[in-house]
């Protein structure tokens, strides 16, 4: 079974979210996501001050598999990308919850994170998903 | 046995060759180099070694049966070849007037008309050198019809996910927004979807049919009624051409545009690269930004139709008119199969197909959307023996290359985990499809009985498993002479 942390919310594409002390959002692949790609060799991170709209392709995931968008799960403006995965896009697949993150973003409303699955909601998403 | 690059059968000071008094010209002496170019030394025998030894070690469907997926990896018939090398046609200047290549205009020409007739177009360009090429020129006369009638907002295209990954592309090439719609569960498009993304931005719609699925689009009358009502034109993905051939028309379903991939419906060789044709059939509406030139008859003489008869043309995608070699093993494939036997392609293609994907189902296999008939390819999902077993998709690819067959497409379309993508195409016969089917099984029982086996395959292949990850991080790919750079 993948890791599906309680602190995250998640999207039926696989992105992962996490609300932080500042209000700003952490964006990443869940382990399911990496596990189904296999080993990344590429990712595209969005620029600082880039906005998004929900469902908008902001970054792209690439392995040997297949090159993938990640969507945007909340509206916002991207504050950070997380530089390592430049020379280390592996580090999704290590660790797709901490060192792996993939951009930090603005919410344009906070409140938009609460329609998206919680842990529950996504692991039953995803046993659905094994059927 | 790994066979060395040419390059590296180099001594110092051995020539391969011997040089004629005359070979080398007259050159004033600042224009001659002063090291020699760091050449292959080879000796001729060296070279028909070389070249012979690569060849054998070619996987290639004049030794193996190769069900590659969405690639119609089918038969090449000798006699194409025999007549495109013809010396008249190998001697035609490209530059020699029209006068001196009466014939091999007139060919073109009834390439373009035949291609016409099997598609249900108003008129063919042979121009685009490659599927990549005709999906761009097919977009891009898309654009440039709504922006010749001033309507710049059409800017969106919409691409089924089921899609060719050329298509989302080909339309960001092109300038235009990709939207993205999903495919029910039965394989048909969500056409209540497509109601919701479809308006004045739409330009068009990208769609193979039968699609990636192997899946023939049952509304796709509706979906060209709804998309035009939009506004909207329907661009028709040619891959999958050999399912349909002489069943029914791209034109009939109300495509505006099609490309055509030569190299795989008309059985050209391909793979590797090139060379392909990705010639392009239009409706009406589209005829003036064909991209030139292509061929015309006025007056009972063959001429080129360029920019000064078609001043609205996309323009020119290549030095001349396409790869002229792949034109004509096509057109001669055309002529050799006529009317009835284009029909038969297709028969057989099909039956190949939905006997196959039927064996395979009787033998246990989890065939993607069982309620369905195959077109000319179908999937096969191994999720439930890679959750069992842990030997995936993957594995069973590299596996079937030591039972001496090619690897069907794996891990496409993404819809389908742990897939194969299979298209036998109408070449095979049934002997060849039921050795498949029992390489499978064989497999498969040895992914149960030890999987660690089908883990370490291929075994009788030149080269074993690749490191695929570290050949995309860290790709090599020049070749340096010892000790230079």
């Amino acid at each position: 079974m993948s890791e599906v942390p309680d602190s995250c919310m998640y999207t039926k594409d696989h992105e992962w979210l996490r609300l932080e002390d500042d209000g700003s959002v952490t964006i990443g692949v869940t382990d399911h996501a990496q596990e189904a790609l296999g080993e990344l060799v590429f990712v595209e991170t969005p620029e600082a001050g880039a906005a998004f709209g929900v469902g908008d392709a902001c970054a792209v995931v690439e392995s040997v598999k297949a090159a993938s968008d990640i969507y945007c799960p909340v509206a916002g403006e991207v504050t950070e990308a997380n530089a390592a995965l430049v020379d280390k896009p592996e580090l999704v697949n290590s660790s797709p919850y901490d060192d792996g993150w993939v951009f930090r973003l603005r919410p344009e409303n906070a409140k938009a994170i609460d329609e998206l699955m919680d842990a529950e909601a996504y692991n039953r998403f995803l046993a659905e998903l094994e059927d | 046995m790994t066979e060395a690059l040419i390059f590296e059968y180099r001594s110092e000071g051995r020539k391969g060759f011997v040089a004629g008094p005359d070979a080398v010209p007259k050159l004033p002496a600042e224009a001659l180099r002063a090291d020699e170019p760091t050449l292959p030394t080879a000796s001729e025998l060296e070279v028909v070694r070389h070249f012979t030894r690569l060849s054998q070690q070619n996987f290639s469907i004049d030794t193996q049966f190769y069900p590659l997926g969405s690639c119609t990896m089918k038969y090449n018939p000798r006699v194409c070849n025999q007549l495109a090398m013809l010396p008249q046609f190998l001697g035609r200047h490209p530059l020699g007037p029209v006068e001196h290549g009466q014939g091999y205009l007139q060919t073109m020409f009834e390439l373009q008309e035949m291609l016409r007739i099997a598609t249900g177009m108003a008129a063919v360009s042979l121009t685009p050198m490659a599927g990549a090429q005709g999906e761009f020129a097919g977009v891009a006369m898309i654009k440039a019809y709504h922006e010749s009638r001033g309507d710049d907002a059409r800017n969106q295209i919409i691409v089924p996910d089921a899609a060719h990954g050329t298509n989302p592309a080909t339309a960001t090439m092109c300038g235009c927004e990709v939207v993205e719609i999903s495919t029910r569960p039965d394989g048909d498009l969500d056409i209540n979807r497509l109601r919701e993304v479809l308006g004045p931005n739409t330009a068009g719609i990208m769609l193979t049919n039968p699609s990636t699925l192997g899946l023939f689009e049952r509304q796709i009358e509706e979906i060209a009624a709804i998309v035009h009502a939009a506004g909207g034109l329907l661009y028709y993905d040619g891959a999958n051409l050999n399912a349909i051939l002489g069943k029914t028309l791209p034109g009939d379903m109300g495509f505006d545009v099609i490309h055509m991939n030569l190299h795989k419906t008309f059985s050209t060789p391909h793979g590797g690269g090139g060379p392909g044709s990705g010639a392009v059939g239009v409706a009406e509406r589209l005829k003036p930004f064909l991209p030139v030139p292509f061929v015309q008859r006025l007056d009972g003489r063959y001429t080129w139709a360029t920019e000064e008869h078609y001043p609205q043309s996309i323009g020119r995608l290549s030095a001349f008119m396409g790869n002229s070699g792949v034109l004509l093993r096509a057109y001669v494939y055309m002529r050799m199969l006529g009317r009835a036997g284009m029909e038969r392609v297709a028969d057989f293609a099909v039956l190949n197909a939905n006997y196959l994907m039927v064996c395979l189902r009787e033998a246990g296999f989890d065939v993607a959307f069982p309620e369905r008939r195959a077109s000319h390819e179908f999937i096969i999902s191994l999720k439930s023996i890679a959750r069992e077993t842990d030997v995936t998709a993957m594995d069973f690819a590299k596996a079937l290359l030591d039972y001496g067959f090619h690897a069907p497409t794996t891990y496409f379309p993404l819809l389908v985990p742990e897939c194969l993508l299979i298209e036998p195409t109408e070449s095979e016969s049934r002997h060849a499809l039921d050795a498949f089917v029992a390489a499978l099984v064989d497999i498969r029982d040895t992914a149960y009985s030890n999987p660690d086996k089908v883990k370490e395959a291929p075994v009788t292949m030149p080269v074993r498993r690749l490191d695929d990850v570290r050949a995309a991080k860290q790709p090599d790919l020049v070749w340096q002479a010892p000790g230079a750079g």
